[in-house]
């Protein structure tokens, strides 16, 4: 059966979940357009799992619509189940299975013919740089390596849709980074990925959009750079001739919300873009005769966009979920 | 998706292939029953029973054949009840979630695991039978090559869908579970019963009438009774009891062990399908 995917390939309306009397997932709707990196970026407990696990049909839909590459989830979940590839929080490795064993079985699951499980496995084989170890048993590869295997085994079947919760969880600078380029590759190649996390700058450096979800709720979807934008925190550090004069005549400026004076400069924060104020703040310093020594803009992070929609205080789940919390704390 | 249970089989003998030392002692172990609590026995019973009047125009055998046909259905048992256990280490630490995921119907696991946990036994089953001839069981004496072969075949019919019954109650204690550790005690304390209350080990015939009652309900006496009509003959005695099996005996013992793998594969539908991975 054809379908047609207009633009749109994940499309969820007013989705509600609830765990006895707890909402995971309030009323949400969005949309995942076909081709794009899209990032769900919350605190543990926000409810990012929870939509993930409807969409792949693992949870039974209990309120609102949910579609997935044309299909609805609740009516039609084989159809979704074709058309997607996950990749799971945890490990879902047998450890005494072989790389190759892995693929294969999961090809054969999704009742692949023979001989294009053989091609896939090859060529996936490649994509994730583990050419070598297709004969070695999953317990013997190292963190990265296991992550990449799952991957490709996400990517077997050449799923319309790649779901990944949390897909660097637990792992080294340097494999993250590895991980982000084979997912842009893959997505380069036609994959749409959803993605779960709680990493700022996986988001970030990933994502074509980003939603920001936290209590249930979806905060606010945009591209990074919207983000960091609408939050409004650029800062300016300025060094000149005469600070005093200049916190003076800049305190004037509606966009300036408020200006710190510094030992030798002075920290504006702005309301506004600074990408564009910055150059006329520099003309009219100039033009009352102030000399600039030393200027530095500074861009709000993912970091404070994200604190700022979801605030500050740690996320009281379980001690294992608790301590990946304090690491979003502590880097701030 | 029809031949779906295919995938379920290979990886689960794939995984029985590989571990060498399951596979080892799972062949053994029937062998050191028979060895040494089959050899022990024997010739405490032989002794006991020595001084009994032979009956007249009966074959009588030993107690060491008498308790071959014991040892075949214990290990099939044993074997079975934990054939589902890989399902609850997928479960906790696996593959579950990659599966159930997936297209393949939910139905296709159990039979999948059900038929890779019906090859075992059968190896197993051979492997007794091999070992006990060797040892001085007298299974199959004085068949013809076609009878020794269609016995044989008769043999893994009732071993097959025996096992069959007791994979699908194993697969849905172990979805059913949490813990390794309470799977365990589960089906120690299932054995105990099942076990003890059959004629594998010793005759039925003396039990009190409530042992008696649970021992003819017993898909384990019904698998004993199967293998020895097959291996030993319709009429024959035995620690000085003669046992006649009719052919209608043998179709209902095979009858009640079809009834009990069909209850079982419906409780294990059943628990599966309440099964969410979440």
């Amino acid at each position: 059966m054809a379908v047609d995917i207009s633009g749109d390939i994940i499309e969820v309306e007013n989705l509600e979940h609830s765990f006895g009397d707890v909402k995971a997932v309030d009323n949400i709707s969005f949309t995942v357009r076909k081709g794009e990196i899209f990032s769900f970026l919350g605190p543990n407990g926000a409810g990012k799992s929870t939509v993930i696990n409807i969409l792949t049909t693992l949870l039974r839909l209990q309120k609102g619509t949910a579609k997935v590459a044309g299909y609805d989830v609740d009516k039609e979940p084989e159809k979704v189940r074709e058309s997607i590839g996950i990749v799971f929080q945890e490990l879902t490795l047998d450890r005494d299975m072989t790389v190759r064993e892995t693929l294969e079985y999961h090809g054969r699951l999704y009742s692949m013919p023979k001989e294009e499980r053989r091609r896939r496995t090859e060529e996936l084989l490649r994509l994730v740089q583990l050419e070598g170890k297709g004969d070695t048993r999953t317990k013997y590869l190292s963190g990265g390596m296991k992550r990449r295997l799952e991957i490709a085994r996400g990517l077997m079947t050449r799923p319309k849709v790649l779901f990944m919760d949390e897909p660097t969880i637990g792992l080294d600078p340097q494999t993250r980074i590895r991980i982000w380029e084979y997912l842009r590759e893959i997505n380069r190649e036609g994959t749409t990925i959803f993605l779960t996390t709680h990493y700022m700058d996986e988001a970030d450096q990933l994502s074509d959009r980003i939603s920001i979800i936290d209590h249930g709720k979806i905060i606010i979807t945009g591209r990074s750079w919207e983000l960091k934008n609408k939050l409004g925190q650029d800062l300016i550090y300025l060094e000149s001739s005469d600070n005093r004069a200049a916190a003076e005549m800049l305190r004037e400026l509606g966009s300036v919300k408020e200006i710190t004076e510094k030992p030798k400069g002075l920290v504006l924060m702005l309301s506004g873009d600074g990408t564009h104020l910055l150059p006329k703040l520099m003309e009219m310093l100039t033009e009352r005769g102030i000399v600039i020594t030393t200027v530095n803009l500074k861009k709000p992070s993912m970091d404070d966009v994200f604190v700022h929609y979801t605030g500050r205080e740690l996320r009281d789940e379980g001690a294992e979920k608790m301590s990946s919390a304090i690491i979003r704390a502590g880097k701030r | 998706m029809k031949t779906g249970f295919l995938t379920i089989y290979w990886r689960d003998m794939l995984r029985f292939v590989r571990f060498r030392t399951l596979l080892f002692t799972s062949l053994v172990q029937p062998a050191l029953w028979l060895a040494f609590f089959g050899v022990a026995m024997s010739n405490n019973f032989d002794r006991l029973t020595a001084t009994l009047p032979t009956i007249p125009g009966v074959p009588t055998v030993g107690y060491l054949t008498f308790i071959g046909a014991g040892v075949i259905a214990m290990t099939t048992l044993f074997t079975s009840l934990f054939g589902g256990t890989v399902l609850l280490f997928d479960k906790n630490w696996g593959l579950m979630r990659e599966t159930l995921s997936s297209p393949l119907p939910r139905i296709h696991i159990i039979i999948g695991i059900g038929l890779s946990g019906m090859t075992k036994s059968f190896i197993q089953a051979t492997v007794i039978m091999l070992f006990g001839l060797l040892i001085g069981v007298r299974f199959f004496d004085g068949y013809t090559l076609s009878r020794t072969l269609i016995s044989v075949l008769g043999i893994m019919l009732f071993v097959g869908v025996f096992s069959l019954g007791f994979l699908f109650l194993s697969g849905a204690i172990a979805i059913s579970m949490e813990s390794p550790e309470g799977m365990q005690a589960v089906i120690t304390l299932l054995t105990m019963p099942f076990f003890f209350t059959s004629n594998a080990l010793y005759p039925v015939e003396s039990f009190p009438p409530l042992l008696r009652f649970l021992s003819t309900i017993n898909p384990l006496t019904h698998l004993v009774s199967g293998i020895r009509y097959f291996a030993i003959g319709n009429n024959f005695s035995a620690i000085g009891i003669q046992y006649v099996y009719t052919p209608n005996d043998i179709l209902v013992s095979f009858l009640s062990l079809l009834t009990f793998a069909a209850i079982m594969f419906l409780i294990a539908r059943w628990r599966f399908s309440k099964v969410s991975v979440t």
